[in-house]
Order: structure tokens, then sequence, then C-alpha cells
């Protein structure tokens, strides 16, 4: 896509007709809970935008975020207009290596300057600036370097939401999110362990139309995609109701698609689109698949007492703790007992010497 | 740590140390107390039968003033039933259970579990107006009784919220549930909801006693 292509003429030339493209901007109306009458106004907005400029950082991360927009599906819409905008700089994706990558990043720095996206995946490593550095350069110094003219940062992924994989106990890196360091621009955290491909769009969407981020929920993910709970919109919740639980994965309840609460399944407690949006073009996602949700979206979703460990169960210590305190309870009791076998003994000696 | 984190970790270990080092604490203690030798001849040797007969016949609904009790007698027999099924046949506390102590068993699905807690609350409720509302009752009543009907009327409330998913997200919920839960671990051994472990024992006692005494209990 040229510079001065708006996405409608791109889209055309891509061979997306105007149905096509319609049907697309009334999904995406939908998922940002906009309503029908604003349809038109996102299919003007998305036809009228001009490509912005990207610069995408990945920090320590697996690159599994971008490999979840990368190979999700064949192309779509979603994808193509993930294609429109302006990535300016993806050690991943981009061709360029070396000082002449580094120079691409500068450089799109300087031309777009207070108007780029910035797109983070990766905590950001603080116990020692050589742990994670690209170009020679420490995550966390080309983080705020990239994040001082950004419009707005977008966080891709657990891991730079929340610190993620890297954050989890004992966190041997120091690993941060990105919100604990960059303080002074608009965050949007696109959580999941990776997030939905179809979220990132939609967020890069909203943008594009009305220039602005989403409405947040507390922590500072898109109340579009993240306001409901996956347990609410789960197809296996009636046999929750009913008390059917698989209690193996490979039991008659696993087989007859009963729910996956006992096998520690996080739905409940866990707040992303997967139930609804799904994923694969809305093939399946783990629930489907009859495994239960790991809960990725969530902070420290790695540290909850294990991905089996039902919600409902304790975290508690262990076994040997209420066995001491048994004894010790035991002991206190035999003492008090003892205590006051000893104070009648004595009033009964001294009531007889009275006597 | 989220509130969730805190309700299910430490809270949850230290509130189970307090109630199991009371429990062991009062039980001990009250087994062990002293009493004075009963030096006549015992009128028959069945103590243990007439124990055991004194624990059946004092949960049986028959007393002298049966008429003037009979909603109380009614009420406490129904929400305590209720209640013990509500706790003892809920899947999350089964898996609850199953976490502390290693073994599980069967559970009821959640509409039977949600209507017993919804009786046990109503009756438990109704008690307690009658307590406030009754001069005799009140007389008799002291801060203990009302602290413990209220320890048990929260955690009754905040979970049939919490599986009703009523009122705030799941994980607060829970996470409350878990909490006034854990408060009531904390108060059972040192209020009269201590009854719980003492009942049956302390029916055996005198059950025992007055049998070798040729008294029926």
């Amino acid at each position: 896509m040229r510079n001065d292509q708006t996405l409608g003429d791109y889209l055309l030339a891509q061979g997306v007709s105007r149905r096509g493209f319609l049907k697309f901007c009334s999904a995406t109306a939908s998922l940002m809970a906009l309503p029908p009458s604003a349809v038109g106004q996102v299919a003007e907005a998305l036809a009228a935008a001009r490509r912005p400029s990207v610069i995408w950082l990945s920090f320590q991360e697996c690159t599994g975020c971008t490999e979840s927009l990368t190979r999700s599906h064949a192309p779509t819409v979603e994808s193509l207009i993930f294609d429109a905008i302006s990535l300016d700089y993806h050690h991943t994706l981009q061709a360029a290596s070396g000082e002449g990558a580094e120079a691409a990043r500068i450089a799109a720095m300087q031309e777009s300057a207070g108007e780029y996206l910035l797109v983070v995946d990766g905590a950001i490593p603080l116990g020692n600036p050589a742990y994670s550095c690209i170009a020679g350069v420490s995550n966390l110094e080309m983080l705020k370097e990239t994040a001082a003219n950004a419009a707005a940062v977008i966080a891709v992924g657990t891991c730079a939401a929340f610190g993620g994989i890297p954050h989890a106990s004992p966190n041997p890196t120091g690993a941060v999110a990105v919100s604990d360091i960059i303080t002074d621009k608009p965050i949007i955290n696109v959580s999941g362990c990776p997030p939905i491909p179809v979220v990132i769009t939609g967020v890069l969407a909203h943008y594009l139309i009305f220039g602005t981020i989403p409405e947040l929920d507390a922590l500072g993910r898109p109340a579009a995609f993240f306001g409901q709970n996956i347990h609410d919109r789960c197809y296996r919740r009636p046999f929750y109701e009913r008390g059917q639980f698989a209690h193996t994965f490979d039991d008659e309840g696993a087989r007859k698609g009963w729910c996956l609460y006992e096998l520690g399944c996080k739905g409940p407690t866990t707040y992303n689109a997967c139930a609804t949006l799904k994923w694969n073009e809305g093939t399946s996602y783990p629930i489907g698949s009859g495994h239960g949700c790991l809960g990725c979206s969530e902070p420290d979703f790695w540290d909850k007492g294990g991905f089996y460990r039902p919600i409902a169960a304790g975290l508690w210590g262990s076994h040997e703790a209420l066995l001491g305190a048994a004894a010790a309870g035991a002991a206190i009791g035999v003492g008090s007992a003892l205590a006051a076998r000893a104070r009648k003994k004595k009033a009964l000696a001294e009531e007889e010497t009275a006597s | 740590m989220t509130l969730l984190d805190f309700a299910r970790g430490p809270a949850l270990q230290w509130s189970l140390i307090i109630l199991v080092v009371g429990v062991m604490w009062r039980f001990t203690g009250t087994i062990l107390l002293g009493r004075k030798e009963d030096l006549s001849k015992p009128r028959r040797n069945t103590e243990i039968r007439d124990g055991l007969a004194t624990i059946f016949r004092r949960s049986l609904p028959e007393h002298q003033f049966e008429k003037k009790i009979r909603f109380q007698h009614a009420a406490g027999y129904t929400w305590h039933l209720a209640l013990f099924i509500a706790v003892l046949f809920s899947a999350p506390h089964i898996l609850f259970f199953e976490s502390v102590l290693g073994f599980g068993w069967p559970h009821l699905p959640n509409g039977i579990i949600l209507v017993t807690a919804a009786i046990a609350l109503a009756l438990l409720l109704a008690l307690l107006i009658r307590r406030l509302s009754h001069p005799v009752q009140r007389l008799i009543s002291n801060a203990d009784d009302y602290i413990s009907v209220v320890i048990v009327i929260i955690p009754l409330v905040t979970g049939i919220l919490a599986s009703a998913h009523i009122g705030a997200r799941y994980e607060t919920l829970l996470a409350i549930h878990f909490l006034s839960v854990e408060a009531l671990f904390v108060w059972f051994p040192f209020g009269k909801l201590m009854h719980t472990a003492l009942t049956f024992p302390a029916r055996f006692r005198a059950g025992a006693e007055f049998g070798r005494r040729g008294v029926k209990a």
C-alpha cells in the first residue's frame, strides 16, 4: 500500500468487494459495541483512512503474538487492514537487519513524531539491561526512547500488558509490563497468550476510525473485547449449572463435552473474547477443543496454583501445617486441662486445711 | 496478589490453622477436664449404650414445651439440614474439601444447592428475627449468639451471590465468599459454633452418667 493510498483504495485494489468490506465494517462495529447506525460511519472512516505509521517492538517474548497474527489463517479483510498500516519496524517481519533496521525505526520516529502507534510485545527486564538487548540497546532504553513521541502504545500479549511468563515467580529477570514504565501515554493492553488476532485489528480499526483509543476496563484492556468472562459466554455453561463435569480428560464427561471446571478451567475468572470470537476463523477455542481455559489474558496467570487446580480449591501451603496446628492445639488443651486439675486439687487442699 | 489469591492462599491457610488449633484446644481441654469421681455403685453397666441412646433421643423433636417451640424446632432442623446439603454437596465445595482432605464425593446440581442455601438463609433470618423480637429469647441471648448467627449468614449470602453471579465480578464474589468462610473458621472454636464439635460428645457423656445412676437422660 502506498502512503498516499487510502485504505478503501487499497482494499479495492486487493480484490475486496464493497459487500465484503461492509460486512467487515458491520462486524467491527458490532465487536466494538457500536450501534448499527454507526456502520456507515465506520465504513466511511475506514475507507478514507490513510496508513498510520506503526513501530512494533519485541522484548522478552516468544514471538507467539506475531505468529498469532501472521499465521492465523488465509488473508481476510482483517489481515489486509493489518497489511495496510505502515509497519515501519518489526524485527521479526522486516527484511532489513542490523543498522539498517534501527535506522528505519529512527526515521519513522522522526517522520511521524507524535503520530505513530507503538506496538510492544514482550516484557521488559529491569534486573539487568543485558538480559535483553536489541542492537546493543536495552529493552528499557528502547521502550522509553520510542514511546516518547508515540501517539499511543498498544501492549500486545500478556507479557507486554502484565509481565506475563517472564514475570512469573520467581521473575529472575525482574520483568515488568509496559505500563510499569510508560506512564504518560495512553496504553491499550491487548492481553492474551497470544491475543486473538481480530482483537488487535479491532483496536487498530478503532484507532483508524475515531483517532482515539477505545473504552478500557480496569486493567487497561478494550472493554468491548474483555468485558465479559469466558464462563458467562461458554457453550458448556449449561453443564456447569446442571452439575455435569468432566473429571478427567478422557472420561465420559469429557467425551460428552461437559464442563471443565473440575479440571481447572479458569473461565469464570478470565475476561476475553475467546468464547465469542474464537480462533482460526471462528472455528474453536481451547474449551471447545476439550481443554480448560488457562486464564492467559489475566495478570499473573502463571502463578495461580496450577492450570489443573480448580479455582474453588485453596492455594494454601501444606497438610503438615494443619497436623502441626492439631498437635499444638492438643498440647494447649492438655496443658489447660492439667492446669485446671491442679487448681482444683489446690482448692480442695485449701478447703480441707480450712475445715 | 489479587484479593482472590489472598483469600485462597494466606488467609485460608491461617484461618484453617486457627480453626484446628482452637478446636483441638477446646476439645482436648473439655475431654480431659477433671470430673469428680462418682463413688456410687453403678445401677447398671450400660454406659455406652445409654450414651449413644441419649445422642439419638435428644435429637428427636420431642419436648415438654413442644407446642410453644414447634416453629423453632422445625426451623432449626430444616435450616441445619439445608446448610449441610449446601455445604457438603455443592461441586465447588467438594473441590475445596478435596484440596484440603485429599478426597471428594458426589455432588448435587447447582439448582438444588441454590434452593437449599436459600432455604437455610431464609430460616436463619427468621430465627434471628424471632430471637430479636421474642422477649425471653432476647433476654437469654448475648453477643456470642448474634455473632455466631451473622457469621453463618454472611457466607450463605456471598455463596448464593457467587453461585448465581449476581452483584459483582465472579472473582470478587468468590474472594468475598472465601473470606467470609475464613472469618467463620476463625470464630468457630471461640464461640457457640463450637457446639458442632461438642454437642454429641456432651450428650453422650450426660447419657452415660445418668445411665450409671439408673436415670433416663
